[in-house]
């Protein structure tokens, strides 16, 4: 097997492994910071994607379904916070997930209600089509795009959380929310801010993941999976661990598919069990 | 397990029963064998009868571990498939009896069991449900790379059992009453065998670890061997019911040993409740209910089905039967 | 066997599952339970999966199924009998699929089954027919059905087989000396294809420079673009199916491969090509049973648009829409010759039938009960030359009905 193959590899890996953690970051801020199992995260996906797909073909402008589909989708995740998801805290976990699993369903029958089962073509942005050579390899110009993107979200949220005050009062909170209360905080505010959050993260990676694989009522199943075995790997709640875990499982699906193709999709629950096996808590995770 | 003298009374579950409640709870297991007798004759068709027999019995043994020895397993597809795969194969390629196989297949499930329970009972909370749902995949594709024995994709097939020995009279297993009735003797043998489990001092040890893992081992149990004897015994009960499945089919589908199906159990088990001996059993009977009626009704089920969930985790959190029980109780 | 001896049969079965103890509650319930009249109308249980990744596949058979009824309906029927289709939702699950077949014969005591959309759940309600005796018309690809393993007398195969797909579209895509990659689905329908295409190559004398397995119903297929690439082949052959050859052919055209080779695929699907787009599928070549555009010169499919454009606003039938209308019609024809449901009689007739209800004629081979027809090779159009919204492809060649194209009733494993 030669150098430049395995590079390419690797970088396919990581073209991969960006969408992986952009999705799996959502799913752990809301159950680091709400203890909420969210089960509509691969649906919110999906319809991120249809909201992405419909904001573009409204203004003719992929740039703008990428800007405004995540920020109404993460508004309609508020909502869902609000209406749906509060009245059940303080009652046992397995009640957000049941919950989230039935608006799971909802969603995707909504969606073929409204958009039909078939799936729509949502083509890649003009700008964006294309292959550049990278020296080892040619990759689709627009996968390069997405990891940048990623990369520049990844920031965002690192300055967000780390450099002002509602981060402050967010990590504060995910750690001891009976505190925040008593220092005088509104903890349900800030609650509805960061479901809506990881719902718009969801969202984001719809928008993203749209060009590269057909739009359908069905792509968020599997994406829903392989959040949750990236979220699990890097350790509940730990935004570093969904980071790493995300491109390690990438990387790891790329180059199984190099060498043992066909098992490219069992690779991720495989490595998931051995370093829960190692490591109960997940590599980043901290012990209960 | 830990000494039976030591069997602490259940910590939890202390409220005063009313007569309803309590007449219930003695006779439960008559009282639900009463129940499945009468199934077939009040449900839309036999088929449908039978898929609640095997999958009332899948929740109730699930429910041995996740609503009594509270462990939020999703790979219990694995047991249920295991069961399922053994019979099959043992009957179509071995041509052993429907007897045997079905014995093989609890074993087999068992042994599945006692592996993935020794590997996964020592972690905690939803990283226990996540080791549980990996290996559960690995298995799931075992069975589709090992195509040879299993028929891969294409689901495992050639076994129709359609006469069975039974106390010296042969009978026509392709009759749907017949095979209702046969098969529901499994399932009363299964019910009998979890009430067994909870009354006895193991149920009381699991129910104890449930509440309070650290003030049980203080106690003196061996919470590892017990759960991992629930984690077992569990197993066991599921792969009975995939065994159930494969008679009653004559197919084992690959889709059995798939994640779906491990969260359809999840899913049964909470809408009838889980805290509850019969509850599971309701819970599947309501869930495969609605999907049937509303398929048939309209092909935009799901929208149906799923709405009805929300509903009930906003309005009724204790499930069908765990609600119904309350109420009885005033 | 007859409705009134299966009848007598299982009262028989009742009474003594009785004696050997099974409650006094099952004899007195049975008890309405005897032979009904006469049956007036003929029902036949339609099993596709309404729900799923293959809705619109499934939405197209049923309306096509029910054309074919209406059709015999609106002539008086079969005999005077009227025709009933009871349509299913199977869920593209095996276990599903088996219950609902239970039920069709078990409650609704259909007189046939015709439908499915894999091999996994044809084969499921394979299983339930054969040993009940009851007719079914199986109209989803697959070789193993075909084989003596998976053999019911009962059964009748309408849809085209991987095999003989494989072998025209080879026939008209590949050259001598050509370099063949192939991805493959890693279940059986990707098995099947590759080792039809395979066996097509050693004829015609191209070679193949590298297979790789993918996953069933993987999302992304970039990972296996480079090495793809790095096996420099001429056509890249892409054996899977519904959504996994939409991803695959997008993310494929993604890294600029169709550049430098042809894309062929086993079957080139109307609903995925209208889901991804024209530029995308521009020129992939890949075999069909039917496409509408046959009509121009084919006046069977020619009657079967315009009758199904009658009752649909215009739209055309696709691809698996057509396997359920010809499955329902050859079912409906047989039992017209055979005067009736009589199994044994309507087994007679399908076998001894040659019908031609919307591609050319078609006939069902004696050994295996796989239907003889014609298979298209189409060609994707760009999007500039396409003359409506519907006109998608361009046909290469209607490679004729020949049993040339099928395996061998002894390579089957079928007695001589």
């Amino acid at each position: 097997m030669d150098t430049e193959l395995i590079l390419m590899q690797l970088f396919s890996g990581v073209a991969l492994g960006a969408i992986l953690v952009i999705t799996a970051l959502g799913l752990s801020i809301i159950f680091g910071m709400l203890g909420v199992v969210n089960f509509a995260h691969g649906a919110l996906f999906m319809v991120g994607a249809y909201a992405g797909l419909w904001v573009a073909s409204l203004t003719g402008s992929f740039w703008w379904g990428l800007l405004v589909a995540p920020i109404m989708i993460g508004a309609f995740g508020m909502i869902i916070e609000f209406v749906l998801v509060r009245p059940l805290y303080g009652r046992s976990i397995d009640d957000p997930l049941l919950l989230t699993f039935g608006l799971g369903y909802v969603l995707v029958e909504a969606v073929r209600i409204i958009f039909g089962s078939d799936g729509i073509p949502f083509p890649t942005p003009p700008q964006l089509i294309g292959v550049v050579d990278l020296g080892v390899g040619f990759f689709p110009i627009y996968r390069l795009f997405v990891i940048g993107l990623v990369i520049l979200v990844l920031l965002l949220l690192w300055l967000g959380l780390e450099k002002t005050r509602f981060g402050l009062i967010v990590r504060a909170g995910a750690r001891d929310p009976t505190i925040m209360r008593v220092l005088g905080v509104d903890i349900g505010k800030v609650w509805l801010v960061v479901f809506g959050l990881g719902v718009g993260l969801a969202a984001l990676g719809g928008v993203l993941a749209g060009p590269m694989r057909s739009v359908n009522p069905e792509m968020g199943s599997l994406v829903l999976a392989e959040a949750f075995v990236v979220t699990v790997i890097g350790g509940l709640g730990s935004l570093l661990g969904s980071i790493v875990a995300g491109l390690l499982v990438g990387i790891a699906i790329s180059m199984t598919a190099l060498f043992a193709p066909e098992m490219a999709t069992i690779v991720m629950f495989a490595l998931m069990a051995v370093v829960l096996l190692i490591r109960p808590q997940g590599l980043f995770g901290k012990l209960a | 397990m830990s000494s039976p003298a030591l069997a602490a009374p259940a910590t939890a579950s202390e409220r005063k029963p009313s007569s309803v409640t309590a007449a219930l709870a003695a006779y439960r297991v008559p009282l639900s064998i009463l129940a499945l007798c009468l199934l077939p004759w009040l449900l839309p068709s036999k088929a449908l009868a039978v898929n609640v027999l095997v999958y009332g019995v899948v929740a109730v043994g699930y429910n041995l571990l996740f609503g009594y020895t509270g462990l939020l397993s999703f790979g219990h597809a694995a047991f249920f498939g295991a069961g399922a795969y053994i019979t099959g194969i043992a009957i179509g390629q071995f041509g052993v009896p429907w007897l045997v196989a079905v014995f093989l297949g609890i074993l087999g499930g068992g042994a599945l069991a006692f592996i993935i329970g020794g590997l996964t009972t020592r972690t905690r909370g939803i990283y226990f449900s996540m080791v549980t749902l990996a290996l559960a995949q690995l298995v799931y594709y075992v069975a589709l790379q090992a195509s040879s024995w299993t028929g891969g994709e294409n689901g495992l097939r050639g076994f129709t059992v359609d006469k069975i020995n039974l106390f010296g009279t042969t009978i026509n297993f392709l009759d749907p009453i017949n095979k209702y009735y046969v098969l529901m003797m499994f399932a009363a043998l299964a019910l009998w065998a979890v009430s067994r489990i909870l009354n006895s001092p193991f149920g009381a040890a699991i129910e104890a670890i449930r509440e309070n893992e650290r003030r049980a081992r203080t106690c003196g149990y061996d919470v590892e061997k017990t759960k991992l004897l629930a984690f077992t015994l569990s197993g066991l009960i599921c792969a009975l019911a995939g065994t159930m499945s494969a008679l009653h089919l004559a197919f084992v589908p690959l889709d059995v040993l798939h994640y779906h199906t491990s969260g359809m159990i999840v899913m049964m088990t909470l809408l009838g409740g889980a805290r509850s001996f019969f509850g599971p059993f309701v819970g599947a009977l309501a869930f495969l209910l609605m999907e049937d009626v509303f398929s048939l009704w309209t092909s935009h089920w799901q929208i149906i089905v799923g709405s009805i969930f929300i509903l009930f985790v906003l309005f009724l959190p204790r499930g069908l039967w765990g609600t119904f029980l309350e109420k009885a109780v005033r | 066997m007859t409705e009134g001896s299966r009848n007598i049969t299982r009262q028989k079965l009742s009474r003594r599952s009785v004696l050997a103890g099974f409650g006094a509650g099952a004899s007195y319930l049975a008890m309405p339970w005897v032979a009904r009249a006469q049956d007036e109308i003929i029902r036949i249980g339609f099993p596709t999966p309404l729900t799923g990744p293959f809705a619109a596949e499934a939405r197209d058979q049923v309306k096509c199924a029910a054309l074919a009824v209406k059709q015999f309906n609106d002539k008086g029927g079969i005999n005077g009998r009227k025709v009933e289709l009871l349509v299913r939702d199977d869920k593209l699950n095996g276990g599903e699929a088996a219950t609902r077949t239970l039920e069709l014969i078990e409650k609704d005591k259909v007189h046939a089954i015709v439908g499915a959309l894999s091999s996994a759940v044809q084969l499921a309600v394979n299983e339930v027919t054969r040993a009940r005796g009851i007719i079914y018309v199986s109209i989803s690809q697959s070789d193993t059905i075909n084989e003596v393993k998976d053999f019911s007398k009962y059964t009748f195969h309408e849809a085209l087989n991987p095999h003989m797909t494989t072998a025209a579209v080879a026939r008209h895509s590949f050259k001598k000396g050509n370099k063949v990659a192939h991805l493959v689905a890693d279940y059986a329908y990707g098995h099947e294809m590759l080792r039809g295409f395979k066996r097509a190559q050693a004829q015609i004398g191209a070679e193949t420079v590298g297979e790789i397995l993918h996953p069933f119903g993987a999302a992304d297929y970039s990972t296996f673009m480079p090495r793809l690439r790095s096996m420099r082949p001429g056509i890249l052959c892409i054996s899977n199916f519904g959504r996994d050859q939409a991803n695959s052919i997008k993310q494929a055209v993604d890294f600029g491969m169709k550049q430098q080779m042809k894309i062929v695929v086993p079957v080139l699907l109307h609903n995925q090509r209208l889901a991804v787009g024209p530029d995308v599928y521009e020129g992939v070549v890949g075999g069909a049973n039917y496409y509408w555009g046959l009509e121009s010169g084919n006046p069977s499919a020619k009657a079967f648009n315009d009758a199904y454009r009658d009752g649909n606003r215009n739209a055309i039938p696709t691809d698996y829409g057509a396997y359920g209308y010809t499955g329902v019609s050859s079912l409906l024809l047989a039992m017209q010759a055979a005067g009736g449901t009589d199994t044994e009689k309507v087994i007679t007739a399908l076998e001894d039938l040659k019908y031609d209800v919307a591609k050319g004629p078609q006939q069902y081979r004696k050994c295996d009960h796989q239907s003889v027809q014609s298979v298209l090779v189409l060609e994707s159009k760009k999007a500039a030359s396409m003359k409506s919204e519907v006109d998608l492809f361009d046909i290469v060649a209607n490679e004729p009905a020949s049993t040339d194209l099928l395996r061998s009733c002894s390579e089957l494993g079928f007695p001589a």
